[in-house]
C-alpha cells in the first residue's frame, strides 16, 4: 500500500470515534433510504408477481341481480377479452368462543371447468369445496389464522337472512384481498372481518339467485380503451341495477396498496436528505479541524513535490471511507429495518409470499449520493488543504483575532465570570458553526418528534372519531332499507337507552367533469350519537335541505357551500337528483356526505326508511343486547365502539412502538453525532487553552463547564428550534399521507415535546460524559509542551 | 570548489516582500549567489535575517517578489505551481528544524512516501541505513529520539537521490552529539553522492565543515568566505 494511503488509514483510525459518530449518522441515512427503497421495490415486485400468477382482474362491476346470460353481452364488448360472473353476498359468522360479531363477504367460486379464472384464490390449506356440496367453505387465511379455524373447524352463519352451518376445508388468499379490510372501517381486523369462498351452486340458493349473478370481473384486451369500455359496461348493466364499473384503480385493496407505495416513496428522501446533511455538517468540523492540525504535514508533502491533486485526494479517501462505512453499516441496518418493515407490511397486506429484493443501484444511488454529501461537506477544507502554500503551511497559524462583541457590550456582559465569557466568545467567533450545530440538534429532535408522530394522530383520530362525532355503543346496519317501526322494536330492548335511525347510499357525485364515487349518510338533524364535525372540531349542524360534506370531498370535487351538484344514486330507483351543497364538515377517514335524513329519503323517493340506527345502551345491558341483535335475520352488521377503539390499538400498537423506537434511536444518532464531534473537536483546538487553565489552578470542573457548557447551550438553543421543525415535518408529513382515503391531523401531544426533549437532554448528557473522561485525561505538560 | 564544477543556481536580485496590512516586512533585499554543484554551503545569519526566505525561494517553496532564480539555467520565477511541484519532486530535499515527519507514519513509511514519487530512489532502509538508523525502520515518530527524528528526516529528504539539499536549522533542536551525528549524515550525502547542499544554522561551529560560508544580515549576503580545509564533522565541538 502507498504511504500516503497507510497514512489517510493512520489518521483515521485515530479519528475512530468521531468518524464512527458520522458514520452512524450516515448509516442512520443510508438504512432508511434502503429500508423504505427495498421495502417498496419488494413489495411493488410481489404485487406485480402475485397479481399476474392469480390474474388479477382489471375491472369489476357489481349490480342487482343479472341472468348469466347477460354475460355474453358484457363479453362482446369492444376491449373486454373475458368475462367472468359471480355472486357475493354480505354474512354474519359466529365462531365458538368468540363472542364479538364477525362480518363476512362471501363470494362463489368459479365453476371447475373454467381455467386458470380471474383472481384466481390461492389455497394455503386443505382444499377446494367440492362442487355440489353446500356448507364447504374456503376462509381467508388471516381471518382463519386470528380465529384459529383449520380444515375441519365449523362455525355458523347468516347469509341473506338465513342459518348456515360451515365447514372449514380450506384456508385462502385472494389477490383482491391483499388489503382485507370490511368496507367503511378504518382499519383491517382480522378477527372481526372475513372473507368466504364457497361453491357458486350453493351460494346461489341462499340467495335465490339460480342462474344469475351479482358482480362480474373483467380482463380487458389488449389496447382496450379504458373509459370507452367501462361506460359500455355500465350501459349494459344498468338495467340490472348495476353500479359504475370500477377499474384496479377503484378497487379498494389495490387503492390502498397505491397509497402505502406512494408513502413509502416520500419516505425514501426525507429521512435520508435530513441524515446526510448532518453528516455533511460532521465531515466538514472533523476535516476542517484535521486540515487545520496537519498544517505542516500537507507543507511538508508539498514540499518533497506532492501536488495539489495528491492532498486533495488524501483527504477526500479518507472522507470516502467514513462514507464507505457509514454506507455498509446502513446497508446492513437497511436491509434488517426492510426485511422487519417488510413484514409489518406483510401483516396488513396479505401476500402469499415476500419476493424480497435489494436493487444493487439503490445500494449504489445511496453510496454515490452519501459520498457527493460527504466530500462536499469537506470541500472547503480540502480545497484550502490542496491550495496551501508550502512555505505559510511550516508555520503555525495566527493567533485568531477576538474583538469585543455586541453581546459583550450588552449590560450585565461584565458581571459574567471569565468562564462564561470565554464560552460567549467562543459561539460568537464562530457563528455559523454554533449555528449548524443547533440545526443539527434540532433535526435529531424533529426526528424524535416524527417517530411519535403517527401515535399521536391515530390517539387523535380515535378521540375524535369516537369520542366527538361518534357517541354510540353499538351500531346495526339492516340487510336492506327497512320502516321506522324497526327502530320502536330496538328502542324495546332491555337496556338500550337511545335509539337514532340512519341510512347509508352510495353515490356518485358529479361536479361537471370531476366526479367522486362515495356515500351520503341520512341523519336525524338533533341527533346527538352521530354528529359530524368541523375542522375546529365544532358540530357542524345536519341542514334541513341540501347536502354537507367533507371538506377533502368538497376539494375533490371542486365545490363551495352555495354551489350545487348532481347526485347519482346507486341504489333503490337509482334518481339522479341535484342537490345544494350547504357546508363543510371534516373527517379524517374516507369522504363522505351527509343529509338529514328525511331530506335524503325525500330526494331518493322511497318513502321513511332507515338503514341501520346507533343505539346507546347501558353498560351491563350491551353483551345480552348484541347476542339478541345477532340472531335477527334481518341485522347484516353490528359494531361495537369498545371493540372498535382496542382493535385500533391491537392492529397498529406494535409496529408503531417499533416504529417511535428507531426513531428515538436515529435521533440520538444524530445527537451524539453533533455533540461528541463538537466537543472532541472543540477540545483538539482548545486543549491548550484549558490545559494552561488547569495549570493556573482552574478546577476540572471549571475547565469542563467552559468546554460542554458551549454545548448545553447548543442543546438548549436547539431544543425548541427543533419543536419548530418537527412542527413542519409532521405538517408535511400529513400533507403527503393524506389522500382521498385519509387525512391525518396535525397532532403533536406534550408528552411528544417531552420524549424528544428528554432524548436531546440524555443524550447530549452521555456524550459530555464520554468527552469528560478525556477532560480528566488531559496531561498538562504534554500539552504545554507539544507546538501546534 | 571551482569554476569547473557546473552552476547548479544563480540568483540575481532577489528580494521579499511581506506585506501584512500597513506594514512592509523586507525579508530579502536583492541577493545575488551562485551554487555550484558538490559544494556545501553555510548560510549564517541573526534572527530575521532572512536565512529561510532564502532557503524557500531556492527550493521553489516561495516565489520572490523581484528577481530571478535560475536553476540549470531554466528561470524557477517563470514555473507556474504545478511546474514547481514537479521541480521540488525530481531535484529538491529539504530538511527543517522541526524534523517535520508525518506522526502516523513510520520511519520507513516516512521515507517511502517520498520514494513513492521519484524516479530513481533507494530503498528507504537504504536511506535509512545510510544515516545509521537501520534499526528503527517499523519505529513511529514518537518512538524515535529527536536526533533519530532528524536522521530521518535526511534518509527522506536524500532517498529520492536529489541534486540538491536544503536544510533549515537541521541541529536547531539537538544536543551537540546527537547535532554531530546528524550534520555526519549530510556530510556523508554531500561526499558520497555529490549532493550540492545548503546548510543554515545559528552556530558558527558548524561552519568548519562548509566549503564555503555565507553571512547573511538584514536580507542581505554581508559577507562570504571559503574554507580552504573544512574540517570533518566528526570532529566539530560546540
Ligand atoms: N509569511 C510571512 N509574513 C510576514 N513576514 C514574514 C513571513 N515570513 C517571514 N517573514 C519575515 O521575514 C523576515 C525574514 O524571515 P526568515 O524566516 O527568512 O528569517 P530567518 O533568518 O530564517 O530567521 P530565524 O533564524 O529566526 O529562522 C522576518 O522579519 C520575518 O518576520
Ligand atoms: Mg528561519
Amino acid at each position: 500500500m502507498k504511504a500516503l494511503s497507510r497514512k489517510a488509514l493512520r489518521d483515521l483510525w485515530h479519528l475512530r470515534s468521531q468518524a464512527l459518530a458520522i458514520a452512524l449518522v450516515i448509516a442512520g441515512g443510508i438504512a432508511n433510504l434502503v429500508m423504505s427503497q427495498a421495502t417498496l421495490r419488494s413489495l411493488e415486485a410481489t404485487r406485480d408477481r402475485y397479481y399476474a400468477e392469480q390474474n388479477f382482474a382489471d375491472a369489476w362491476v357489481a349490480l342487482k341481480r343479472a341472468p348469466e346470460s347477460v354475460a355474453e353481452r358484457l363479453a362482446a364488448i369492444d376491449g373486454i377479452a373475458r368475462v367472468e360472473t359471480r355472486v357475493v353476498a354480505a354474512g354474519n359468522l359466529a365462531v365458538e368462543g368468540f363472542d364479538a360479531p364477525i362480518r363476512a363477504q362471501v363470494l362463489s367460486l368459479p365453476g371447475p371447468g373454467i381455467e386458470s379464472p380471474l383472481n384466481r384464490v390461492r389455497v394455503e390449506a386443505g382444499r377446494l369445496p367440492t362442487s355440489g356440496v353446500g356448507n364447504e367453505v374456503l376462509v381467508s387465511e388471516a381471518f382463519a389464522k386470528a380465529q384459529g379455524l383449520r380444515p375441519g373447524s365449523t362455525f355458523r352463519a347468516t347469509i341473506h337472512g338465513r342459518a348456515h352451518t360451515l365447514v372449514v376445508v380450506g384456508t385462502a388468499r385472494s389477490p383482491e384481498f391483499v388489503y382485507q379490510i370490511a368496507p367503511g372501517a378504518t382499519f383491517p381486523d382480522f378477527r372481526r372481518y372475513a372473507v368466504l369462498w364457497m361453491d357458486r351452486r350453493a351460494i346461489e340458493s341462499a340467495l335465490d339467485m339460480d342462474g344469475a349473478f351479482n358482480q362480474a370481473s373483467f380482463r380487458f384486451a389488449p389496447g382496450a380503451r379504458t373509459a370507452e369500455t367501462l361506460a359500455a359496461i355500465d350501459a349494459v348493466v344498468d338495467r340490472y341495477g348495476g353500479l359504475d364499473a370500477i377499474t384496479r384503480k377503484d378497487q379498494l385493496s389495490n387503492r390502498f396498496l397505491e397509497q402505502e407505495f406512494r408513502q413509502l416513496g416520500t419516505m425514501a428522501w426525507l429521512f435520508p436528505t435530513i441524515f446526510l446533511s448532518v453528516a455533511a455538517f460532521l465531515i466538514n468540523v472533523v476535516v476542517t479541524r484535521l486540515v487545520g492540525m496537519q498544517r505542516d504535514q500537507i507543507a511538508i508533502l508539498k514540499a518533497f513535490g506532492y501536488g495539489p491533486g495528491a492532498i486533495a485526494g488524501h483527504y477526500a479517501l479518507v472522507v470516502a471511507l467514513i462514507a464507505s462505512v457509514g454506507t455498509l453499516i446502513g446497508v446492513a441496518g437497511g436491509v434488517v429495518l426492510g426485511h422487519w418493515l417488510s413484514g409489518v407490511y406483510m401483516q396488513f397486506y396479505r401476500f402469499p409470499y415476500l419476493a424480497f429484493s435489494l436493487d444493487e443501484t439503490v445500494v449504489m444511488t445511496g453510496f454515490a449520493v452519501t459520498l457527493a454529501a460527504s466530500l462536499a461537506g469537506a470541500a472547503l477544507a480540502v480545497t484550502r488543504a490542496a491550495g496551501l502554500p508550502p512555505a505559510e503551511a511550516m508555520r503555525p497559524p495566527a493567533p485568531e483575532r477576538y474583538r469585543p462583541s455586541l453581546i459583550e457590550r450588552l449590560p450585565g456582559f461584565g458581571r459574567l465570570g471569565q468562564p462564561t465569557r470565554i464560552i460567549v466568545r467562543q459561539i460568537e467567533r464562530r457563528p455559523y458553526k454554533a449555528l449548524l450545530s443547533v440545526v443539527g440538534l434540532a433535526l435529531a429532535c424533529a426526528i424524535v418528534m416524527i417517530g411519535r408522530f403517527q401515535n399521536d394522530a391515530i390517539d387523535w383520530m380515535v378521540d375524535v372519531q369516537f369520542r366527538l362525532a361518534q357517541r354510540n355503543d353499538l351500531g346495526v346496519n339492516f340487510v336492506e332499507p327497512v320502516g321506522r317501526a324497526a327502530l320502536g322494536e330496538l328502542a324495546g330492548l332491555p337496556g338500550v337507552e337511545r335509539v337514532e335511525p340512519f341510512r347509508y347510499v352510495p353515490v356518485v357525485l358529479r361536479n361537471g367533469t370531476r366526479a367522486q364515487r362515495t356515500a351520503i349518510e341520512g341523519l336525524p338533524p338533533d341527533g346527538i350519537l352521530k354528529r359530524p364535525v368541523n375542522r375546529d372540531l365544532r358540530a357542524a349542524p345536519i341542514p334541513d335541505a341540501g347536502l354537507l360534506m367533507t371538506d377533502q370531498l368538497g376539494e375533490i370535487l371542486g365545490v363551495r357551500p352555495g354551489d350545487t351538484i348532481e347526485v347519482q344514486v346507486l341504489e333503490g330507483r337509482r334518481r339522479t337528483v341535484v342537490l345544494p351543497v350547504v357546508g363543510f364538515a371534516s373527517e379524517y377517514i374516507g369522504v363522505q356526505g351527509y343529509m338529514a335524513l328525511d331530506a335524503l329519503n325525500r330526494a331518493l323517493g322511497d318513502g321513511d326508511v332507515v338503514g341501520g340506527a346507533r343505539l346507546l345502551v347501558e353498560a351491563d345491558a350491551r353483551d345480552a343486547v348484541e347476542r339478541r341483535l345477532e340472531a335477527r335475520p334481518r341485522v347484516a352488521g353490528l359494531g361495537v365502539r369498545e371493540l372498535e377503539i382496542r382493535n385500533v390499538y391491537e392492529s397498529i400498537g406494535e409496529s408503531m412502538l417499533t416504529f417511535t423506537f428507531v426513531a428515538l434511536l436515529l435521533g440520538i444518532v444524530i445527537n451524539f453525532g453533533v455533540v461528541y464531534n463538537a466537543a472532541r473537536v472543540a477540545l483538539s483546538e482548545r486543549g491548550r487553552e484549558l490545559a494552561s487553565l488547569r495549570v493556573l489552578g482552574f478546577t476540572r470542573g471549571e475547565v469542563g463547564y467552559i468546554l460542554l457548557g458551549e454545548l448545553a447551550l447548543l442543546v438548549a438553543l436547539a431544543i425548541p428550534l427543533g419543536f419548530l421543525i418537527g412542527n413542519g415535518l409532521v405538517w408535511y408529513m400529513s400533507s403527503q399521507l393524506t389522500s382521498d382515503l385519509f387525512r391525518i391531523p396535525v397532532v403533536i401531544r406534550p408528552g411528544t415535546y417531552a420524549l424528544a426533549a428528554s432524548a436531546m437532554v440524555v443524550s447530549a448528557l452521555l456524550s459530555a460524559l464520554v468527552v469528560r473522561q478525556r477532560i480528566a485525561r488531559l496531561d498538562l505538560i504534554e500539552v504545554l509542551k507539544t507546538r501546534e | 570548489m571551482d569554476a569547473a564544477h557546473e552552476l547548479v543556481f544563480r540568483a540575481r536580485g532577489i528580494s521579499k516582500v511581506y506585506r501584512m496590512g500597513e506594514v512592509e516586512v523586507h525579508a530579502l533585499r536583492g541577493v545575488d549567489l551562485d551554487l555550484r554543484a558538490g559544494e556545501l554551503v553555510v548560510l549564517l545569519g541573526p534572527s530575521g535575517s532572512g536565512k529561510s526566505t532564502l532557503l524557500n525561494i531556492l527550493g521553489g517553496l516561495d516565489t520572490p517578489t523581484s528577481g530571478h532564480v535560475w536553476y540549470h539555467g531554466k528561470d524557477l520565477v517563470d514555473a507556474d505551481d504545478a511546474q514547481l511541484t514537479l521541480f521540488r519532486r525530481e531535484h529538491i530535499g529539504f530538511v527543517f528544524q522541526f524534523y517535520n515527519l508525518i506522526p502516523s507514519l513510520t520511519a520507513r513509511e516516512n521515507v517511502a512516501i517520498v520514494t513513492e514519487i521519484s524516479t530513481a530512489p533507494m530503498k528507504p532502509e537504504e536511506a535509512l541505513r545510510l544515516v545509521g538508523l537501520g534499526e528503527r525502520l517499523d519505529h513511529f515518530p514518537a518512538q524515535l529520539s529527536g536526533g533519530e527524528q532528524q536522521r530521518v528526516a535526511i534518509a527522506r529528504a536524500i532517498a529520492k537521490r536529489p541534486a540538491v539539499l536544503l536544510c533549515d536549522e537541521p541541529t536547531g533542536a539537538l544536543d551537540s552529539g546527537t547535532g554531530v551525528r546528524v550534520l555526519e549524515a549530510i556530510e556523508t550525502v554531500n561526499q558520497d553522492l555529490g549532493t550540492t547542499t545548503i546548510v543554515i544554522t545559528h552556530n558558527a561551529d558548524i561552519a568548519r565543515m562548509a566549503h564555503r560560508v555565507l553571512h547573511l544580515a538584514d536580507g542581505r549576503i554581508a559577507r562570504e568566505h571559503h574554507n580552504e580545509a573544512p574540517i570533518a564533522a566528526r570532529e566539530l565541538r560546540w
